[in-house]
């Protein structure tokens, strides 16, 4: 039914909106913000849809399978669209605050919801050349987000995120040619059936180059450059949709292979995939541990977060795809939550370098509060998300018999509670090195406190109440393994 | 036909990828998009190579012959306007580049990360 488009539709249309009306920014906003509520209601009518029948889907045209392009929204594609439209509903109520906001310049809005459109739709295809048409929507929207800052540091960042980024989707599309050569197929149900008549020695070579692809937009080691490189150049409504949906996609898309179409993947790529999530991990901690800037400090944190994903991917079992999409949920939230937290810091204590802030304990303990509650459940104390999401993989990590993995997952999360560690002591406990210094009192900042309580309160929710997100991630993994729940 | 299809796609890959390892940021852009226009050339055989005449079933007939399989040109054309905007967005942002930082040598621009001599410690950047 034209429900299962409508993810696409209503940011694309609002993108159109936001475009026509580009000279007067009232009307702009208040379509911006119409369409992002549209977005939120349109995921919330889908989750009770896809929860009660399973899966919802349009094939365009009507034209029968493998003729039609088909979109499928089954639990997995609907859970991260529900993400998608909280997080662009928090990021331009945002946007209304003073707390580095983006440029207002009228390009901000129509981007925005065209960066949303890419990566729901990227979400909920069922086409394999489809998903690369959004993986490029996504990546245009984003490089114009990345370049609206206007200056020198911003174009640099916007041409490294260009350069790898398209590295990545190139190697998808040749990834796409060789599969469509091997199997005739691109629609995700057909290839699977395809693929088991084809020679896995021919298969083993084009998976591979789709996860490499995927590794890229994932930004796993030894392919994260891009997003320590960009991150931190963004203004803050910006980098709280960046940092929810944009390594997901590749999240999304690499559990959508290698654990539907593409199954069963071979041992060896899932071995390499393995190593490659635990140096994503390490090297992610470590060079978290190395930066002061708070923006930077996070974004390492993420690639060292993807890792346990693909760590939670390369598990190849059904337990192990329920806490990858756990643990995307979970840092979506999480992680928009932190680097919104850091935005209020900057807007406070006038920096986003740890060296040159403090004092805010005493001054904010309402902020200190939120944050301590956000950086807890990146770390994994229970009862947080970040414990539930950690406690999955690691005890699936234990039942396969992989105490390897499991150790460093452990380990790595020891180095994360040491970073959080540093920006607590020094943004919240050390007095500020300018003895002068106070809290500005005149900006306005309650828009962003709206924000960041509701993130705050779906992660303590999910937190305390994990039970009903436990069973749908369950039945999500089990829906991309072909099974009915 | 294969064989001269199969050379041109590994010389354009080859000078592609050749292109994109260079310092200079126009040879890096202009690689970038031969490896684009390559891999759209793979995707173009992706479909085979195996007729001249077009899909369409003859007026009288019910079914198609031995015909080009439009699939796959359908999905280079896609392709192709694509990394043409692609190709211009890098264009102009090459051009921003080096009105901007006076250089087109990519190792000069390390705006938005540490620099290779920066000391141990990272330095604060004064423009958060």
């Amino acid at each position: 039914m034209i429900l299962a488009v409508a993810p696409l539709l209503v940011p694309l249309a609002t993108a159109l909106l936001c475009t026509v009306s580009y000279g007067s920014p009232r009307l702009q906003s208040r379509f911006s913000i119409a369409g992002a509520l549209a977005l939120l209601i349109t995921a919330i009518i889908l989750v009770i849809e896809v929860s009660s029948n399973h899966v919802v889907s349009l094939t365009a045209g009507n034209w029968p399978l493998p003729y039609g392009i088909e979109v499928v929204v089954d639990r997995l594609g609907v859970a991260l669209t529900l993400i998608a439209a909280l997080m662009l509903t928090i990021s331009l109520l945002w946007q209304n605050s003073d707390a580095d906001p983006a440029p207002t310049s009228g390009f901000f809005h129509p981007l925005i919801h065209g960066l949303v459109a890419g990566s729901c739709a990227a979400f909920i295809t069922a086409d394999l050349f489809n998903l690369y048409v959004w993986f490029e929507v996504a990546l245009i929207c984003a490089l114009g987000l990345l370049a609206q800052g206007g200056g020198l540091k911003h174009f640099d960042a916007t041409l490294k995120y260009f350069v790898l980024n398209l590295v990545g989707t190139l190697l998808l599309l040749a990834a796409i040619a060789l599969t469509y050569a091997a199997t005739g197929h691109l629609n995700f149900a057909n290839l699977r059936l395809a693929v088991q008549q084809v020679d896995p020695a021919v298969m083993l070579p084009i998976t591979g180059l789709l996860l490499i692809a995927f590794l890229v937009k994932a930004a796993a080691f030894p392919f994260f450059a891009w997003l320590p490189a960009s991150y931190h150049t963004l203004p803050a409504p910006s980098l709280a949709v960046f940092s929810a949906l944009l390594s997901k996609i590749g999240i999304c898309a690499l559990v959508r292979m290698l654990s539907g179409t593409f199954h069963p993947p071979s041992y060896l790529l899932m071995t390499l995939l393995a190593g490659i999530a635990l140096l994503s991990m390490v090297i992610g901690v470590l060079g978290a541990a190395y930066h002061w800037d708070i923006r930077r400090i996070l974004a390492f944190h993420s690639i060292s977060q993807v890792g346990y994903m693909l760590l939670a991917i390369a598990l190849s079992s059904r337990q192990g795809d329920a806490a990858t999409i756990f643990f995307a949920v979970h840092h979506s939230l999480v992680k928009a939550g932190l680097f919104l937290c850091g935005a209020l810091i900057f807007c406070m204590a006038g920096h986003y370098d740890l060296r040159r802030i403090g004092g805010l304990y005493a001054a904010r303990p309402f902020l200190s509060v939120i944050f301590l509650l956000f950086a807890l459940s990146l770390v994994g104390i229970p009862p947080l998300t970040g414990f539930w999401g950690k406690y999955l993989i690691i005890r699936e990590c234990l039942i396969q018999g992989q105490y390897l993995w499991a150790g460093v997952a452990l380990s790595v999360g020891g180095l994360t509670f040491y970073s959080m560690l540093k920006i607590w002591k020094e943004a919240f406990w050390k007095p500020h090195p300018d003895a002068t210094w106070s809290p500005t009192k005149e900006k306005k900042l309650a828009p962003a406190y709206a924000g960041i309580c509701t993130l705050l309160f779906v992660v303590l929710w999910l937190g305390l109440y994990p039970e009903p997100l436990l069973v749908f991630v369950n039945d999500a993994a089990m829906t991309i393994r072909g099974g009915i729940p | 036909m294969s064989w001269a299809v199969i050379l041109a796609l590994g010389t354009v890959i080859t000078a592609g990828i050749y292109l994109a390892l260079s310092r200079d940021l126009f040879r890096c852009l202009i690689g970038l998009a031969l490896l684009g226009n390559g891999i759209n050339l793979m995707l173009f055989t992706s479909g085979r190579l195996n007729s001249l005449s077009p899909p369409i079933i003859p007026a009288g007939d019910t079914v198609l012959g031995a015909t080009a399989n439009p699939l796959a040109q359908a999905l280079v054309l896609t392709a192709i306007v694509i990394s043409f905007a692609m190709l211009c967005f890098s264009l102009i942002l090459a051009i921003r580049i080096v009105q901007e930082n006076r250089s087109d040598d990519t190792i000069a621009l390390r705006e938005a990360e540490p620099h290779s001599n920066d000391p141990l410690k990272p330095i604060i950047e004064d423009e958060p």
